[in-house]
Order: C-alpha cells, then sequence, then structure tokens
C-alpha cells in the first residue's frame, strides 16, 4: 500500500451535556484544532467526510448542516453513517484514490435526543423493535452468551471499569475519571443483567477530526506523521440471533486482515498499545480475544492480571476507553485520536513510554455487527 | 451594542412528542410466517438448500450462502424451544409497541426454536434471575387475538 498517515487531530472535551455548544459549533471547534495541528489552512484540504447520524441529530441528511463548519464550502465532501473509526477507513480510501489530504470529522449530541428510543430503532421493526430491544439490553443478551460460553466472571468485567475510569483521570478530554473498586462496580445499580451501572459507558456529547494525507503532503504537515500501516472493516449478520454473540468473528477476521497489511505476525509482543470500543465493561476482554491477544475465554484472566493497565504488558484504553466518553459516532476516531497522541509522545500524564505501534478499533451496529481495525505506526 | 455580556443565557427548544409514522411492509415472508402462527400456534423456519440451516424468521435469502429461498424450503417447526441467553432487565422506558411506560422487571430471551439453527429474540415470563437458566425449555404463549404481529406472542414461558 501506498503510504498514508495521520497528520493533524482535534476533539472537544466529551461531557454530558454540552449546552453552550450545537453540533455545528463543536464541528467548527475539531476541524479547526485538527487543521491548527496539521499546520494546515483551508486551502490544505482537498476533500471532506462527514458522519453523522440523523437520528441522534434528529434532522434528516443532517450532514448536510455541517458542511461549511467542516471546512467543505465549495469541495468534495461526502458522508458516513456510522462509527467515525469507518468515516476514516473512507478517508483514507479516498486519499490512496488520488486526494491528497482528507479531513474526517464525526460529531454527536446524546444529550438532546432518547438513547433509549434511538438506539431501539436500530433494530428491525417487525420482529425486534416491539420487544423494546436497544443497545443496552442487547448488549446485557450478548454478555450472558459470552459468559455462558467462557466462562469469563462478573467481576473480571468489573476490573475493567475500575481500569478505564482511573485511566481517564489523565485524559483532560474523558467525561469520567473516576476512582472506583471492583465492590463499587459490583454494587452498582442492576441496569439489565449482568451489566450493572457502572459496566455501562455514559450518553455524551462531542466531536472529533483527523486528518489524512499521502506521503507528499504529510511531508509539509507541521507533526511527524503517524503512519497508517493496516485497516480492515468486517461485517457480521444484521439479525442479532443469526450471529453467535460470544464470538466476534469480523472480528477477528477485521483484526487478521489489518495485521497482514501491517505485517504484524505476534500482536500481543508487536502492538504497544491498544485503543478499543468498550461500550460496555465486558466488550474489552471479548474484543481482545477477537484481536488475538489471547486464545477464546481468557480475555477476562488477562484484565484480571493486569495484562491491560497503563503499566502493563499491553496497555489497553489509557485514554478511559468508551467507558469514560461515549460520544455515539465520535468514540471510534477518538480512539484513532488517542493512538496517534500516544505514538507522538503527546499523551502527556498517560504517555505509554515507548509507544511505537498501535491499535485502533471502532464498531457499528447492535453488540458490535462490524468492527473496523486500525494498525497506526511511528515509522 | 450592548458590547460582550458577561453571560449568555442558553436556551433550547422541545420538539415535543412528534412521532415518525410509517407503514412498513412485512413482506411475502413475514406475513406467511405471522399467518401461520395465527392460524396454528406454530412457528415457521425456512431450510437453505445449500447449506441446510433452518433459519427463523423465513427470509428471502441464505446470508452467508446469498442462496435464494423460496416457498419450497419454508419448514414448520413448533411452539417450544431453549434459552440460549437471558437479561433481566431493571431499567423504565418507553414501550415502542405501546407508547406506555413498560412496568420492570422483565427478561429478555435469546431463544433457539426447536428445529431451527439460529436464535429467536423475545420475552420470557419471569424476572427471578436465579431461577432462570441457560438451557431451560420454553414454549410460546399467544394473545387471545391474534393480530399477526410479533407482540401475538405474549412471552414464552418456562416448562422445564
Ligand atoms: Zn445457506
Amino acid at each position: 500500500m501506498e503510504r498514508i498517515a495521520i497528520v493533524g487531530v482535534g476533539q472537544t472535551k466529551y461531557e454530558a451535556r454540552k449546552r453552550g455548544e450545537i453540533f455545528y459549533d463543536m464541528v467548527y471547534e475539531v476541524t479547526d484544532k485538527a487543521m491548527k495541528d496539521a499546520g494546515f489552512t483551508l486551502g490544505d484540504i482537498d476533500n471532506v467526510i462527514t458522519v453523522s447520524n440523523d437520528f441522534w441529530d434528529g434532522r434528516t441528511i443532517s450532514c448536510m448542516a455541517v458542511q461549511e463548519v467542516a471546512g467543505a464550502h465549495d469541495k468534495n465532501v461526502s458522508t458516513v453513517e456510522g462509527d467515525g473509526s469507518f468515516g476514516a477507513f473512507y478517508g483514507a480510501m479516498r486519499v490512496l484514490g488520488g486526494f491528497g489530504t482528507t479531513l474526517v470529522v464525526a460529531h454527536s449530541k446524546g444529550s438532546e435526543g432518547d438513547s433509549k428510543v434511538i438506539t431501539n430503532a436500530m433494530f428491525d421493526p417487525i420482529y425486534h423493535r416491539p420487544l423494546g430491544l436497544d443497545a443496552i439490553s442487547s448488549s446485557a443478551l450478548q454478555a450472558n452468551v459470552y459468559m455462558e460460553r467462557s466462562g469469563v466472571t462478573e467481576e473480571e468485567f468489573a476490573h475493567v471499569s475500575v481500569k478505564n475510569h482511573a485511566n481517564a483521570k489523565n485524559n483532560p478530554y474523558a467525561q469520567l475519571p473516576m476512582e472506583l473498586t471492583v465492590d463499587d462496580v459490583m454494587r452498582s445499580k442492576r441496569i439489565a443483567d449482568p451489566l450493572r451501572l457502572l459496566d455501562c459507558s455514559p450518553v455524551s456529547d462531542g466531536a472529533a477530526a483527523i486528518i489524512i494525507a499521502n506521503e507528499e503532503r504529510a511531508g509539509k504537515a507541521l507533526k511527524p506523521p503517524i503512519w497508517i500501516k493496516g485497516v480492515a472493516h468486517c461485517s457480521d449478520a444484521y439479525f442479532l440471533g443469526d450471529r453467535d454473540l460470544g464470538d466476534p468473528r469480523s472480528l477477528r477476521d477485521a483484526s487478521q486482515r489489518a495485521y497482514a497489511m501491517a505485517g504484524v505476525s505476534d500482536p500481543l509482543h508487536e502492538i504497544d498499545i491498544v485503543e478499543l470500543y468498550d461500550a460496555f465493561s465486558y466488550m474489552e476482554p471479548l474484543w481482545l480475544e477477537g484481536m488475538g491477544f489471547c486464545d477464546a475465554g481468557q480475555g477476562g484472566k488477562m484484565v484480571e492480571r493486569g495484562i491491560t493497565t497503563v503499566d502493563g504488558e499491553l496497555p489497553v484504553n489509557p485514554s478511559g476507553g468508551v467507558l469514560s466518553a461515549h460520544p455515539v459516532l465520535v468514540a471510534g476516531l477518538a480512539r484513532i485520536i488517542e493512538v496517534t497522541l500516544q505514538l507522538r509522545s503527546e499523551a502527556s500524564a498517560r504517555q505509554i513510554d515507548g509507544a511505537k505501534t498501535g491499535l485502533a478499533h471502532g464498531i457499528n451496529g447492535p453488540c458490535g455487527q462490524s468492527h473496523c481495525v486500525w494498525i497506526l505506526g511511528k515509522e | 451594542m450592548t458590547g460582550e455580556s458577561k453571560e449568555i443565557e442558553l436556551l433550547t427548544n422541545d420538539s415535543g412528542t412528534l412521532s415518525m409514522p410509517y407503514e412498513w411492509s412485512i413482506g411475502k415472508y413475514g406475513s406467511l410466517f405471522f399467518k401461520y402462527l395465527r392460524e396454528k400456534r406454530r412457528f415457521l423456519g425456512i431450510r437453505c438448500p445449500r447449506c441446510g440451516k433452518v433459519m427463523v424468521p423465513p427470509r428471502r435469502i441464505c446470508g452467508p450462502c446469498f442462496q435464494d429461498l423460496g416457498e419450497k424450503d419454508i419448514v414448520e417447526l413448533s411452539d417450544t424451544g431453549t434459552i440460549m441467553a437471558f437479561s433481566v432487565v431493571n431499567y423504565p422506558f418507553i414501550d415502542p409497541a405501546t407508547g406506555l411506560k413498560r412496568p420492570i422487571p422483565y427478561t429478555y430471551g435469546y431463544i433457539n426454536i426447536d428445529g431451527s439453527d439460529n436464535i429467536f429474540s423475545h420475552v420470557i415470563n419471569g424476572t427471578d434471575e436465579t431461577k432462570i437458566k441457560v438451557g431451560m425449555k420454553v414454549r410460546a404463549v399467544f394473545r387471545e387475538k391474534m393480530e399477526g404481529n410479533i407482540q401475538d406472542i405474549k412471552y414464552f414461558e418456562i416448562i422445564r
């Protein structure tokens, strides 16, 4: 693959309710930040990808409402309706397709709608929506399947929440930095078995943007480029019942393809940091299994043994992860940004020393129907 | 005129409770499924001639095989199945089917209908998670007046 890189990043602070900023303001803020980070001006942006969802925005074709603040005035602009990691995938393809630079920007104001109603509406209206299934209850079923299958425990899930909320204390962008114990998580309110309140990510407002460039244009950026070594995505069946919820096949496929592209043969030893989409605590061990960092059923042990702490062998979600801020659509792009900051050694108090290669991950669809895996590198 | 204001009072606008009404087509296969449910109180599935798997509800293609499925491939199943996963839900929300607040707790079941190879999602009538176990057998309980939709199944009851 031709060498392409991330040369600019920008994100808002993630908050429960941004009253002062409408999504137009947030998109402007992060577009401007990403351009300044790259040392680029509007003329350096060749095309734009926006990421939005009409149900979350409460507006039909809501992408049309953010084009000018995305720097897309008089430009080629198109939209991805899905997680930002997939928007970035499209952005990378456009650079490979001939554009010198692509700006990708995602926004979400989860606080303005009703997350239960909106996530219920992602399900089939004939068979599933009337049952009331939503993001939380479908994930609870997945957690139950995972526990039955592998013997992973609720305490192991709780460890993820404790670790990630503690990591968030070092991330000024995170919404929920917290000092917790496993006991605090286990005693938090039962939401949908086996998930408790502190196993669930919050609803968040925020936006994020990145600029992807080809090698020539990356050379003109202010900061050292963070190279896209490998990237792939893969999708599984739409109906939950047509999938094996305890076996993330599509993540395994996407990971293997991304590793092959990046020349990674032993991910646990070759990857220095992982930022994954932990919308619920159980997702961290399940996704680690899908990514091949351990055997099926061993993800819980990996977390419990401290391998995934910031001081461990494989730091996972040093940013605090999605558990500490969950702007839907933006969250996958925030993972890519965190890995970029880590590889640039710009992650201040949460910096993982010597990080050279990182994995960023996003999901789309209920219970991780599709996964997008990025391998980023300093060299 | 007024210069920089010290603090702007931030306003919001409420959408009200406007709804977006649709009339969704159920399609041929779904219509057969709900009609059979209403008349025979049995599930219909569809068997892929290529991989042999039986899926419920019936649909136009087998996704993994990209195999076109026809009425000839429809098979009758029973009204019983096995719990593969479940979740007792404790948070309040507006039932999308009725617009009313659903009483909590209630339990979702991830149920393998006997004779099928995939999973059917519905509700189980029991909310004591210590009494529900993966592997238990369940039977569909139907409402009195069947209307041809998913709510015709009131819930699945545990039979053993
Ligand atoms: Zn088939």
